[in-house]
């Protein structure tokens, strides 16, 4: 058991979202679901996130954003995709200026659907990348991890 | 005896010699012979005197006296003539004034003058002697090298280094001859060669601004002769055998006697140590090249105006007079320190650093507590090592990358390691505990509450030193800033500037280990004998600085400790991606560089505003000094 | 007479202390908003996560930076309660803070390059009046050693309300809350994204969270000096205290670094001033 599970510190991105889901998120903040039970804190600063909450189909703007991001995360560090577009591009995949997902960019590790997203099932899904989070955190202390390469870029 | 009058005329001799010799290896070899000598004489010195408390020396030598006169006389005629060549009319005036003064005293006054100890020495007379001869001797050395860089990068300046060496041997000479002499005529005459040596070489360079700003310390400095001139005058009316000329007998002879003098010759010390309203020839002399500032504007020729007005502390203590000297010195610190977090011109924000520290000594000399003048003296020593420290690196730095602003000074400790390590040892020295001039300024706080009147002061303190901690911090900050635009410069420190930044950086972390040392066996002495009682660091707190300063230093060693290895990213620019040397595409797809400057804060801490209030308060509270004066002698 | 022993004692266990009282704000906090809020050893298990994450850097000499603020506090702190000198103590957290906004400026970012300049008007914001409450002190009990304050009988705080008046308001600055976060907040406000803390991760934000711990213990023993006479009003004194400060902190926005300097100067300088120079006179003179 590690402190991880006690205590994620979330950024939050809007990757282009028409910003249904990014009020949901926010709302899981409010006094109504109030993730601070659960330690869960909106920091704006990747260099202190755990868990990099996207929302939106990716294009062109923000596509090196995210990918930016993500590198200033620490390890270790899991994606939540909130949303349909985040998830797939959602109604607007056949855009031309959509990327189509954030997978396409970065490794997600939780979709959450839905348009917009419940907050309850954004709670439901941050709860589920606690348990990979901690999964990442034992493997990253690892014998086999220790060696000196860099983790979590991107190819 | 002999090792005062070997330091007293020994640089004057090695001076002429200068001037004769134009050839530069021949200069180099003089100067770091006799820069030795000297050096090591003062070392001599201070264990020959060290113990031996206050010691008078006669030196019968009436032709002494005529061959002062007639220097004196010379000089003012050289500057008679420059001053009329040049319409500096203002100059002119003030000489001659000071002229007729003189030759009045010399002529008429002082015929029937028998003087017994013309020169003495005690503890404080020591330290002084300490910090001309080892730090002088240092930024002499350190001059060699950069004097001959400084003419490579401006080859329109006319090369007149002999002259220039000249000039600072005569002016080492006259700061001995200053603190060794007892005799008021003699601290008189040395006075005004230092006086002069500041004119000269503040205007080396020849420029219309250097000879401005050399006039402008020149006026000044008159100014506070002349106020001198009229502190010897009334002496001598008040006793015509001039058994008051003495600065001992004058000191012995009680307040009522000695306080018209001591104020007089404290003004004096207020335009020598540029303190406002005469704050502006100080920042003026900055031109000059930076051994100059180092040596003269901030170790060792302000430091006579300090040191005299210390020395008549017990007179000034407790008087109205002395609280508003003490007033103009404290006034001084504040605005001084608030200027400074307006300049980026790293020389400039060094300059009213020291005109504001400068003012932090008056203040505790005019209050005059043995405390207070305890703490003066350590403010003295520390401010002198530090400062002079800062100058030289600043003139280092400036020849490596060309520049003296803060700003450009960004990532120094990437560009210029050992250089800026050095730097942060002077900007540490000069205001974070448990270095040298936190303690004196501690130590001041503690001994103003005391005092009459002292929650003046005590406000000064607070939110002056407060204000100190702003502009040193954020050039720190500067200067250890990992900046990715820059980049490791080649090494081509010359050996001279090397060997005397370490030593001096050494010395800075060195005296703070050892002040209680140096405390026990020669201030708290001194105080003492002045006082009949002294001041002292408690024991405990002693030691704790020492802890932290112990710690301080091994702290950087855990760098060396091995680490599960950190990983480097760029830092965090909002998301927006950039390249390692900090180029981001902007909007409107433009590629944008980063640029970070400090704050300036001009709207609340603008010199304009802050000098001309600085100027209007110290002028003030001169005027209302004045007036007590005439009220007293009347 | 100084006791090493409370400040080894405070070494020990002022971390948990002040993690304890920051759990009890977040908690407070959160009621106030009308949410349940965190468990209270949150706190606790957020530093405990910092030191599972890695150590990402913009320069390895982050880690001396924050290694020295944490370093400094301890011994500032400890001097504190082994009963030292009040303004040595003083000029310790000063050297402490310093290496705080020196790591800010060592990542040579821009977020916390801004937060490293604010925050050094922070510092220089509260000194004067921290070193008026130390003068003020004195003045009261003829003692700079925190050994002699504690247990003096004197009611300091009914001779010096200008100081303490004062003194809280800068203590909101030192506790870095509402209206004077300019340069690092706990809490969402993100305009210079973490201000001074940007750069640092894993285990060097965990060491600076645990500096702010032992900062928040020193300064609630502050609080204590002031009512030292009376073992149950200064318990009660810094439990309302700190309530107050919570309460400022959520119903205040955050204001311009020059209403900080400003009002820090003027209204807690002067106040503090005032209270000392009346003190100075009534007193006629000072109880050497």
């Amino acid at each position: 058991m590690t402190y991880l599970k006690r205590s994620p510190w979330i950024i939050h991105y809007d990757a282009s979202s028409c910003n249904g889901c990014d009020i949901e998120v926010l709302a899981c903040l409010t006094p109504m679901y109030d993730v601070e039970r659960f330690g869960i804190v909106n920091t704006g600063n990747p260099k202190h996130a755990d868990i990099f909450v996207v929302t939106g189909s990716i294009n062109e703007q923000n596509r090196e954003v995210v990918k930016n991001i993500y590198e200033q995360m620490p390890d270790p560090k899991v994606v939540v995709a909130v949303g349909i577009c985040a998830a797939s591009g959602g109604v607007f995949r056949e855009c031309y200026n959509v990327s189509g997902g954030i997978d396409k960019i970065i490794p997600v590790d939780v979709y959450v659907p839905g348009c917009a997203a419940r907050p309850e099932s954004i709670i439901d899904g941050i709860v589920k990348s606690l348990s990979i989070l901690e999964e990442k955190r034992t493997k990253m202390n690892s014998p086999a991890a220790k060696k000196d390469t860099p983790s979590g870029g991107i190819q | 005896m002999i090792e005062l009058a070997f330091l007293i005329l020994f640089p004057a001799i090695v001076a002429f010699l200068l001037l004769a010799f134009k050839n530069g290896q021949v200069r180099n070899v003089v100067v770091k012979i006799a820069a030795g000598l000297i050096g090591l004489a003062t070392i001599i010195l201070l264990i020959t005197y060290f113990s031996s408390g206050l010691v008078l020396f006669s030196v019968h030598l009436e032709t002494a006296a005529e061959i002062m006169f007639v220097i004196s006389l010379l000089i003012a005629g050289f500057i008679l003539y420059l001053g009329i060549k040049q319409r500096k009319y203002l100059a002119v005036i003030l000489v001659t004034i000071q002229t007729l003064m003189f030759i009045g005293i010399e002529g008429w006054l002082a015929k029937d003058v028998q003087q017994v100890s013309n020169l003495f020495i005690d503890q404080f007379s020591l330290i002084m002697a300490a910090i001309v001869g080892i730090i002088g001797t240092l930024i002499c050395v350190y001059a060699l090298a950069y004097m001959e860089t400084y003419h490579a990068h401006h080859p329109e300046i006319p090369d007149r280094q002999n002259v220039f060496f000249f000039m600072v041997f005569v002016f080492l000479a006259a700061m001995f001859g200053l603190i060794f002499s007892n005799n008021l005529l003699w601290v008189y005459f040395f006075w005004e060669i230092t006086t002069l040596a500041s004119f000269i070489l503040i205007g080396y360079s020849k420029t219309s601004e250097s000879t401005n700003n050399a006039f402008l310390a020149l006026e000044m400095n008159l100014l506070g002769g002349i106020a001198f001139a009229g502190a010897i005058i009334y002496l001598l009316i008040a006793d015509p055998t001039g058994s008051l000329l003495g600065i001992e007998q004058l000191l012995s002879s009680g307040q009522a006697l000695a306080l018209v003098p001591a104020v007089l010759i404290s003004f004096a010390g207020i335009t020598k140590a540029a303190l406002m309203p005469f704050s502006s020839w100080l920042v003026g002399a900055m031109v000059a090249p930076t051994p100059v500032s180092a040596l003269l504007h901030s170790s060792t020729m302000v430091k006579a105006g300090v040191y005299i007005i210390v020395r008549f502390a017990p007179v000034l203590s407790g008087t109205t007079e002395g609280l508003i000297i003490g007033l103009v010195g404290g006034f001084t610190f504040l605005l001084g320190s608030a200027i400074a977090i307006s300049q980026s011109n790293a020389k400039k924000v060094l300059a009213y650093s020291t005109i504001a520290n400068l003012g932090l000594i008056v203040a505790c000399a005019g209050v005059g507590t043995y405390k207070l003048v305890w703490a003066a003296i350590l403010l003295i020593i520390f401010h002198a090592i530090a400062k002079s420290l800062l100058f030289l690196c600043v003139g280092t730095v400036e020849h490596q990358i060309g520049s003296r602003n803060i700003e450009d000074m960004s990532g120094l400790i990437v560009r210029m390691p050992k250089v800026a390590v050095m730097m942060l040892v002077g900007i540490a020295g000069m205001f974070l505990a448990p270095f040298g001039m936190l303690i004196s300024k501690w130590v001041a706080i503690e001994a103003f509450i005391e005092a009459q009147f002292g929650l003046i002061f005590v406000a000064i303190l607070a939110f002056g030193g407060s204000i100190t901690v702003f502009f040193w911090s954020k050039w720190m900050g500067k200067i250890i800033s990992v900046d990715p635009h820059v980049t490791r410069e080649a090494d081509t420190l010359k050996s001279e500037k090397r060997v005397v930044l370490y030593i001096l950086a050494g010395l800075t972390v060195l005296i703070c280990l050892i002040f209680p040392l140096i405390s026990s066996s020669l201030i708290e002495p001194f105080v003492l004998s002045v006082y009949g009682q002294t001041a002292r660091l408690s024991q405990d707190n002693i030691i704790i600085m020492a802890m932290m300063l112990f710690l301080l230093m091994i702290m950087p060693f855990s760098m060396l400790l091995p680490r599960n290895g950190a990983r480097k990213v760029p830092p965090y620019m909002g998301g927006r991606p950039a390249s390692s040397d900090m180029k981001f595409l902007g909007s409107m797809g433009v590629t944008r560089d980063v640029t970070l400057s400090n704050y300036y804060l001009n709207d609340l801490f603008g010199e304009s505003r802050l000098l001309m209030a600085g100027t209007a308060l110290g002028f003030g509270l001169i005027l209302l000094a004045m007036i007590v004066l005439v009220g007293m002698i009347l | 007479m100084m006791s090493p022993v409370y400040g080894l004692i405070y070494i020990l266990l002022a971390p948990i202390a002040g993690g304890l009282v920051a759990g009890i704000d977040r908690k407070i906090t959160a009621r106030m908003q009308g949410r349940v809020g965190p468990p209270l050893l949150q706190p606790f298990y957020d530093v405990g996560k910092l030191f599972e994450k890695e150590n990402l850097v913009v320069t390895r000499s982050q880690d001396l930076y924050a290694l020295c603020y944490l370093v400094f506090m301890l011994v500032a702190g400890a001097l504190f309660f082994a009963g030292g000198d009040l303004l040595l103590v003083i000029f310790a957290f000063t050297l402490s803070h310093i290496f705080l906004v020196l790591g800010a400026y060592a990542s040579s970012s821009p977020y916390s390059f801004i937060g490293a300049e604010r925050e050094l008007i922070q510092i220089i914001a509260y000194e004067p009046m921290i070193i008026l409450s130390a003068v003020g002190m004195y003045m009261v009990t003829a003692s700079f050693f925190v050994s002699d304050i504690v247990v003096s009988s004197i009611p300091i705080v009914l001779y010096l309300p200008g100081v303490f008046i004062g003194f809280l308001m800068v203590l909101t600055i030192k506790l870095r809350k509402s209206p004077f976060d300019l340069s690092t907040s706990h809490h969402a406000h993100q305009e210079i994204v973490k201000g001074v803390t940007t750069e640092f991760t894993g285990p060097n934000l965990g060491k600076i969270e645990i500096a702010h711990w032992y900062e928040y213990v020193f300064l609630l023993g502050f609080i204590f000096l002031f009512f030292a006479f009376s073992l149950p009003i200064a318990l009660l004194a810094i439990v309302v205290a700190y309530f107050l400060e919570i309460l400022i902190d959520n119903t205040f926005s955050r204001v311009k670094w020059q209403f900080t300097l400003k009002s820090a100067w003027i209204i807690a300088g002067m106040l503090g001033l005032i209270n000392l120079a009346v003190l100075y006179y009534l007193s006629g003179g000072l109880q050497a």
